[in-house]
């Protein structure tokens, strides 16, 4: 049975029986490859980082916005709300451990004329708290801003954390905008963009030291806009979300080899900018590839391809995305390098289909 | 197409206008009223559960809410919020009384593009705050108002009515515990306990009592009175809303399905009542009747 790029049989596990013994696994320079902390950073060594990105930008935008509120269910210090919850403490509301209730009282906040921004891990919101997102904010079109650590696969605690199908399951959702940014430079402008936004708005947030890389090229976030980061004649490269991070470090290490990668940044994937994507993907010669940090069902990558063949535009289509599966656990490089999603596997497999 | 004609009504119009001195005896036989038109309009509806509420109705829009009828969405407005989205039929029925809804809307009720569907929807209703329906989520987002109205020093109550079904819902109880952990003294939840719910009997489906031990230990002030004794729930309201603690406020009202019509009483007992299309005017005749002898006693 053959599949499609990226797809492997659903429910299916490749993991070794848990009755088989082990011993410790080590990396190429003698290294025990270990699970490090529940949220491991996603920046390379040396790479520059910013701290807290979210939280930061929050605290500023409450300082001229007084209708800026914010409420977690027992994760403010792991989604960089603590940031805010220190210096706004009367605007911070603690909710426990309750995603039901934090979604809840985050509309009946917006009811009464705030703008709630609700935190907590990905997982939590798209799948315990979806009844309430879908029923208490989205269908009264409210003005929540939801904003959610650990997206697709940055921890390797295993699929209890790991939100891989979070874009699948709000993009279903009527009136939630879905925004995936890449860096800390992208979320500290998103912050007051979805603020400014009347409605409902996903975020996943990217938290702790997160790198910064778009400031390089002069990038301005525009909520509902796709931008050229760079051009290219070779491969389209259409992504969102970290992938896009990733995306740029592969088209350096194919540029040596004489590929010339294009890379089109999409960080709001609801409402999508069908209009850049059907322009940039209509250049005729070039291979189009849809990398996103989440499960090859629904995401970024089906939401291009029904915007193409709607159009009736069809480049050779690729997608780089996590598997139709329960991802294993264990250290973030190594499952980045497995489900071929580290930059060094983006420019593997441009390579393989070009 | 034309629209179909609506079924013709048995008795149009309540026989006294809206007027500012009625008892609440009054207020409550209206209230089930507008809510039997509507069931004969639809030819179907939670009537049991309206009938069953209706003196509580009665006592939130005459005695304790503050309101203006023609401003819906007064700043200074107590919040009620249904979470219970099929009671819409009683809460419309409320509204109606209170001015909120014209009476004569009550043909439309569940017709298309009515302002009354059979679910309450904030979107479609004045004086409905919040998207009821999928239950357990009332309690949770009175939370929210309750903090919002804090923020901003509003001194208005939010009201909360659930059923003793939504009791069986994990977010009431997240809610609960909120409420009391921010000392939400201007949060007052109603539950009706009717003790039938969609498979059954209340307790029998899963068994929330005791009930006033079980708020109490969440941190809230209980009360538990006769959901249909109208003096008795003015004793509650009022100490809900004196009560100077920074506690949320819980009235347990066991309420009585039909009550007030005793031939819908006495069916078996149903989560939603069967009633025949000639039963509706019958029903209506009964509790005008009842309404009069009561009158003629000097009682209402």
């Amino acid at each position: 049975m053959t599949h499609a790029p990226g797809f492997t049989p659903s429910g299916l596990s490749t993991r070794e029986s848990k009755s088989t013994p082990r011993t410790v696994r080590r990396g190429p320079n003698g290294e025990r490859l270990m699970t490090s902390a529940m949220i491991a950073s996603i920046a390379a060594p040396g790479q520059r980082t910013a701290p807290a990105p979210f939280g930061q930008a929050l605290v500023e935008l409450a300082k001229t916005n007084d209708k800026i509120v914010g409420l977690t269910a027992d994760l403010s210090k792991y989604t960089d709300l603590h940031v805010f919850a220190k210096a706004h403490p009367d605007r911070f509301y603690q909710m426990g451990m309750a995603e039901a209730v934090l979604m809840s009282a985050a509309a009946g906040l917006a009811r009464e004329g705030f703008t709630p921004f609700a935190t907590t891990y990905a997982v939590f919101a798209s799948r315990r708290a979806y009844d309430f997102i879908c029923m208490a904010i989205a269908e009264e079109a409210l003005d929540v801003k939801i904003v959610c650590a650990l997206p697709g696969l940055t921890t390797g605690y295993g699929p209890s954390h790991q939100a891989t199908e979070d874009v699948a399951i709000f993009r279903g959702l009527p009136n939630m905008t879905i925004i995936d940014p890449c860096d800390a430079h992208e979320i500290a402008q998103a912050v007051p963009a979805i603020a400014a936004h009347k409605g409902p708005v996903y975020m996943r947030l990217l938290r702790g030291n997160v790198p910064l890389m778009l400031d390089e090229y002069g990038y301005r976030f525009e909520l509902g806009k796709a931008k050229m980061i760079r051009d290219g004649r070779d491969v389209l490269v259409i992504s969102t979300g970290l992938m896009t991070m990733r995306a740029l470090e592969a088209a350096e290490a194919l540029r040596r080899d004489n590929v010339d990668v294009a890379v089109l940044h999409v960080p709001t994937i609801k409402p999508l900018d069908t209009q850049t994507i059907l322009r940039e993907a209509g250049i005729g010669g070039r291979l189009v590839v849809v990398a996103e940090n989440h499960t090859i069902v629904g995401g970024l990558g089906e939401a291009v391809a029904a915007t193409l063949l709607r159009a009736g535009v069809t480049p050779r289509f690729r997608q780089i995305a996590l598997p139709d599966e329960f991802l294993d656990a264990g250290a973030l490089p190594t499952l980045h390098d497995r489900y071929r999603i580290s930059a060094a596997a983006v420019a593997a497999q441009i390579r393989e289909w070009l | 197409m034309p629209t179909p004609a609506m079924p013709a009504l048995a008795m149009p119009g309540a026989r006294r206008p809206h007027g500012a001195n009625l008892s609440l005896a009054e207020r409550a036989y209206r209230i089930r009223r507008h809510a039997l038109r509507m069931g004969e309009v639809q030819g179907q509806g939670y009537i049991a559960q309206a009938l069953g509420v209706a003196d509580m109705l009665a006592v939130s829009y005459f005695h304790a809410l503050n309101y203006r009828p023609d401003e819906p969405e007064w700043e200074g407005r107590d919040r009620f919020l249904l979470s219970i989205g099929h009671y819409a039929i009683a809460l419309y029925a409320a509204l109606i009384e209170a001015g909120i809804l014209p009476e004569g809307e009550i043909e439309t009720y569940g017709a298309d593009d009515s302002r009354m569907p059979m679910s309450g929807m904030a979107a479609y209703t004045p004086g409905m705050e919040i998207t009821g329906g999928s239950l357990g989520h009332g309690l949770g987002i009175a939370v929210g108002f309750a903090l919002g109205l804090k923020r901003k020093r509003n001194p208005a109550f939010v009201y909360n009515l659930l059923s003793d079904g939504e009791l069986d819902e994990g977010s009431t109880w997240e809610a609960a515990m909120a409420a009391a952990s921010h000392r939400l003294g201007n949060l007052i939840a109603i539950v009706d306990v009717n003790l039938m719910q969609a498979d059954g009997v209340s307790v029998e489906v899963s068994n929330f009592e005791p009930l006033e031990p079980k708020w109490a230990a969440f941190g809230w002030h209980v009360s538990r009175v006769d959901g249909n004794d109208i003096p008795a729930l003015v004793a509650a309201f009022d100490a809900a809303r004196a009560l100077a603690e920074p506690r949320p406020r819980v009235i347990i009202c066991d309420t009585k399905m039909a009550k007030g019509v005793p031939f819908l009483e006495a069916r078996e007992r149903n989560h939603f009542l069967r009633v025949e299309a000639d039963e509706w005017a019958k029903a209506i005749d009964i509790l005008d009747a009842a309404r009069d002898a009561a009158l003629a006693r000097g009682d209402a």
